[in-house]
């Protein structure tokens, strides 16, 4: 489903390829052994490697090359057993080096694919270009202070990943797909936090418009593009402005071009003839990266089942729509929970307590699945109590406030509180008696042929119980009493 | 054995151990003697930075350990480092007004294991600025002077070589047992050569490079410069050994380098590359190298005609592939977090004046060459090519040491030369480093060591080359030649009467 924009001279599709950069989940940096936990006192994590002092040099972080020979596995992609770190040459104060250390032209991992789920229910392939290592620069501030820049160094040297894309991508739900299906093998991998907020994941957006059938155009690099929403925005804004010059006969100027959140528009940073000269070559300090076959293996047998794979053996094993597979296994943390809940019970019944009315709750309270306050153990024996017709659905969405008020177990609050479902058919005659008995006048009716005055019996069978009493046996025995 | 501060000044390394652990003299009468020399020669302007207090405080602390039975190998000789490595505490300046009041708060690798062996550090020695020159002219604290003089031109000051020249005129005039040196492509030999020392640059991965402030990281290597093979060994022994904070160290054992001057060369081949034959060369360098090839045929070596045929090549690879590491290795002296910071209207005026006065001519013309060499559109006409030839020249020694096992070469292809003479021509000068570059470029040990006097009465240095990891048959050749050679020639006797 190629997303087009309809111009006044006729149909344009738009060419996407997305560069994301994702950090590697690590305990240190990439060529230092300094911490890389977010949010630490600004430059209180920094080694005298990651200031660039005199005549330090880095020694790889063996644990990131791990990780990204993981994350190239859960991509489907080529692992190069042969890969060289090399210096990228630029001054900025945030880059204490003077260079960045990266990877040119012989990246760790090249072509691989993902499936992406679009919005109609279809699956599409995008490719993946390849996969690099890298350093992280620092940040610099530039509010800190009326006149002066500072610059906080504790990111500096921390590991990324550069995942290039193919250009296959052909709209912001595309692209909006890719981002969301990315994340979620990276956060099933452990490789990555996929945290946006926290600028662990950023993108960048190469897009160029062709009309459809024909050759690439001239894209447009743009920067700062560090949200799913800006990531859309961003598209089609970039889209309608090149549209609008293809159009009016003008050319598309190669040119990196900035993402601002603020004014919703992208502007140019620097042309292709202002593009930085980086200067890459080899890192003289840092030994190219040789991987051994057997290590690569021994990576993918620690490899958790993806996303796709989940997706497949839940609709498969649980008999479940592909919609609410899809939604369980959004997150790994998720489905693992599901597996709980619906291990030894009624899969469909498991899924439905899971998406609306666990996952419903917690999203209205914004309360994450890791902190909820009703366990995957406990929701499973509330499920289990429906099942075995202890409580009914209704009272179960009673006794499931107060699990999430109390934190209690299931059985516990039935016990405590009464609620056990009656199917005792002696105590539902008693009652179906009592009712009867008060309101002859309406049995007299309905006996001479007012059917619709069932519905009141059960009505008053049921709240004389307090919406104990079995409502299938309260039925049978009050058609018999009637009959 | 009467302790004269000059008879203790003129004791090797090895004869100081011997002395010291005889009780001869102490540690601090051996160090308080260089001290005074250091303070007598002080015109030579070998150090950036004297630290006299923390030797004697060294010295002191050596004599109490050797006291108590605890000695360490090298343990109470006075030794200078190099200033290009960062030692912690003491400025360390790279010769370069950049890092003028640079304090590292660590210490470097090779200069830790020194320290571990128990040396005494007298202070930093100068050098060309960020080690890049051969004549020590470049420093921003003033050139050093070579204690040497001509006798055909006495009153005229020499270059001590560079760029470890203040370490070289420092070990020449009897100011310190012993220097580190850095050798990037003959910044050890060729001064060793000017001064009439020994010093040997060791196969790339033997010695740490971590803490050493890098000029060309593929090429750069620590190594020892002292007044004896011997020495040279001893402190080879000390300085070397695997380091993981250098991803580019060899895990590789280090043997005890002074056991392999066993004196005997019987059977050993030595090639004699024909290319080094250069036009242009003085004919008494030439003589000197056919002196040295006599002698160790007569010592029982078999001489062998080899060809290095990329040889030509060597100085033009080496002119691009060293300043294009050094154009990156430099960008971190920017003026932001250390080192001399000239404020400028905005960040780019901040980084241009900073730069633009914080290195010298030399430095920015390097970095500037390097630059355009990684440039787009000439990075696979400069480096590309230029790393071609540089596997063509390891390959030349791989095949010729197929046939022999050491190579015998001059070090430089001149004695030492005046002050300033050279400084006007940059090609000329780097001409001095034509017998050494490929050495560096192909990773392996080199060790020059005097062997003879010019017609002007200067020091002239001849070089062995060894295969890769065998700095042991190198420094067990340059015994045999030290001691055919019986190099006692001292410098300018009016220059050493002022200590």
């Amino acid at each position: 489903m190629a997303q087009t924009v309809q111009g006044e001279t006729g149909v344009w599709e738009m060419v996407i390829g997305l560069e994301v950069h994702a950090q590697i989940t690590a305990k240190s940096k990439l060529f230092s052994g300094a911490a890389t936990q977010f949010g630490a006192e600004p430059n209180s994590q920094v080694s005298l490697v990651d200031a660039a002092m005199p005549g330090m040099l880095p020694v790889i972080n063996e644990y990131c090359v791990e990780q990204s020979v993981r994350t190239g596995l859960g991509l489907n992609a080529q692992i190069n057993n042969f890969s060289v770190f090399e210096r990228k040459n630029y001054f900025y104060p945030d880059l204490p080096q003077g260079y960045q250390i990266s990877q040119f032209e012989h990246p760790i991992v090249g072509k691989g694919e993902i499936e992406v789920d679009l919005p109609d229910g279809s699956v599409k392939v995008i490719g993946i270009t390849r996969l690099h290592m890298e350093q992280d620069a620092g940040k610099s501030m530039h509010d800190q202070h009326p006149t002066k820049s500072y610059v906080d160094l504790n990111r500096s040297g921390c590991a990324l990943m550069e995942i290039v894309s193919e250009p296959d991508i052909r709209g912001a739900d595309e692209a909006t797909a890719y981002i969301n299906k990315l994340r979620m093998i990276l956060r099933y991998l452990g490789t990555c936090d996929g945290n946006m907020d926290e600028g662990s994941m950023r993108a960048d957006v190469n897009l160029s418009m062709r009309r459809p059938g024909e050759e690439m155009g001239t894209r447009c690099e743009i920067k700062n593009v560090n949200s799913v929403k800006a990531v859309q925005q961003a598209i089609a804004y970039e889209a309608d402005r090149q549209v609008e010059i293809l159009e009016n006969g003008g050319e598309i100027v190669q040119e990196t071009r900035l993402w601002d959140p603020v004014k919703n528009e992208t502007r140019s940073m620097r042309s292709k003839e202002e593009a930085h000269d980086y200067r890459y070559f080899p890192d003289p300090d840092l030994l190219p990266l040789e991987i051994a076959n057997d290590w690569i293996e021994d990576i993918r047998k620690t490899l958790p089942e993806l996303p796709d794979e989940k997706k497949h053996r839940f609709i498969e094993d649980y008999k479940l729509s592909a919609y609410d597979a899809g939604v369980l296994i959004a997150e790994h943390a998720r489905a693992h929970y599901f597996e709980t809940v619906t291990k030894g019970r009624d899969t469909k019944l498991a899924a439905n307590w899971v998406i609306n009315e666990l996952l419903g709750r917690l999203n209205k309270d914004n309360t994450p699945l890791e902190s909820s306050p009703v366990s995957a153990e406990h929701l499973g024996e509330l499920v289990g109590l429906i099942e075995d017709k202890t409580i009914s659905g209704r009272i179960a969405k009673d006794v499931f406030d107060i699990m999430i008020e109390s934190g209690k177990d299931p059985a516990t609050i039935v016990e405590e509180q009464g609620l056990k479902q009656v199917t005792d058919t002696g105590a539902i005659e008693g009652i179906i008696d009592e009712v009867l008995a008060e309101n002859a006048d309406k049995v007299e009716q309905y006996k001479a042929g007012k059917d619709k005055l069932f519905g009141f019996f059960v009505g008053q069978v049921m709240k004389k119980s307090q919406g104990k009493a079995n409502p299938a046996a309260v039925n049978e025995l009050l058609k018999t009493k009637l009959s | 054995m009467s302790n004269a501060p000059s008879e203790l000044t003129n004791l090797t390394i090895a004869q100081a151990l011997k002395g010291l652990e005889n009780k001869d003299f102490t540690s601090k009468e051996l160090t308080q003697a260089h001290i005074d020399s250091v303070e007598a020669h002080d015109k030579l302007n070998a150090f950036v930075t004297k630290t006299p207090e923390l030797a004697l405080q060294q010295a002191d602390a050596s004599d109490k350990r050797r006291a108590s039975g605890d000695a360490k190998p090298l343990d109470g000789i006075p030794l200078a480092i190099k200033d290009l490595y960062c030692t912690k505490g003491v400025r360390t300046t790279a010769s370069s007004h950049i890092l003028e009041n640079f304090v590292p708060t660590y210490e470097s690798t090779v200069s830790q294991n020194l320290f571990d062996d128990g040396i005494v550090m007298l202070g930093k020695t100068s050098l060309d600025e960020f080690a890049m020159g051969s004549s020590n002219m470049t420093s921003y604290f003033g050139n050093v002077i070579n204690p040497w003089r001509s006798t055909s031109a006495p009153d005229i000051e020499l270059t001590p070589g560079g760029s470890s020249g203040g370490s070289a005129s420092a070990v020449a005039a009897r100011m310190a047992m012993g220097a580190t040196g850095t050798d990037t492509g003959g910044s050890i030999r060729q001064p060793a050569s000017f001064c009439g020392i020994s010093g040997i640059k060791p196969t790339y991965g033997r010695c740490s490079r971590w803490g050493v402030i890098a000029f060309a990281s593929s090429l750069d290597q620590a190594g020892p410069m002292a007044r004896t093979v011997e020495d040279c060994a001893l402190m080879l022994t000390s300085m070397a050994g695997h380091d993981p904070k250098d991803s580019t160290s060899a895990d590789i054992k280090v043997p005890d380098f002074s056991a392999a001057l066993t004196g005997d060369i019987r059977g050993l081949k030595v090639g004699i590359p024909k290319e080094y034959r250069m036009d242009g060369t003085p004919a008494e360098i030439d003589a000197l190298w056919d002196q040295g090839i006599e002698w160790l045929k007569e010592s029982g070596a078999e001489i062998v005609d080899v060809s290095l045929p990329h040889t030509k090549y060597a100085l033009p690879t080496y002119y691009i592939i060293a300043p294009a590491e050094a154009s990156s290795n430099l960008a971190r002296y920017d003026g932001v977090r250390y080192g001399l910071r000239i404020e400028g209207d905005n960040l780019i005026e901040t980084y241009e004046n900073t730069r633009a006065e914080g290195f010298g001519d030399e430095v920015k013309r390097r970095i500037m060459i390097g630059t355009y060499v990684l440039s787009a559109g000439y990075y696979d006409a400069y480096y590309v090519k230029a790393q071609r030839v540089r596997r063509l020249i390891a390959q030349d020694f791989e095949n010729a040491y197929k046939q022999c096992d050491v190579i015998l070469t001059p070090t430089a292809p001149s004695e030492a030369f005046a002050l300033g003479q050279e400084e006007e021509d940059p090609i000329k000068m780097y001409l001095n480093d034509v017998f050494t570059v490929s050495v560096n470029l192909a990773g392996l040990p080199g060790l020059s060591l005097p062997t003879g006097l010019s017609a002007n009465g200067l020091p002239l240095g001849l070089q062995i080359i060894g295969k890769s990891w065998d700095e042991e048959t190198v420094l067990r050749v340059g015994g045999v030649l030290e001691k055919a050679a019986n190099f006692v020639a001292m410098p300018d006797s009016s220059i050493l009467k002022a200590a």
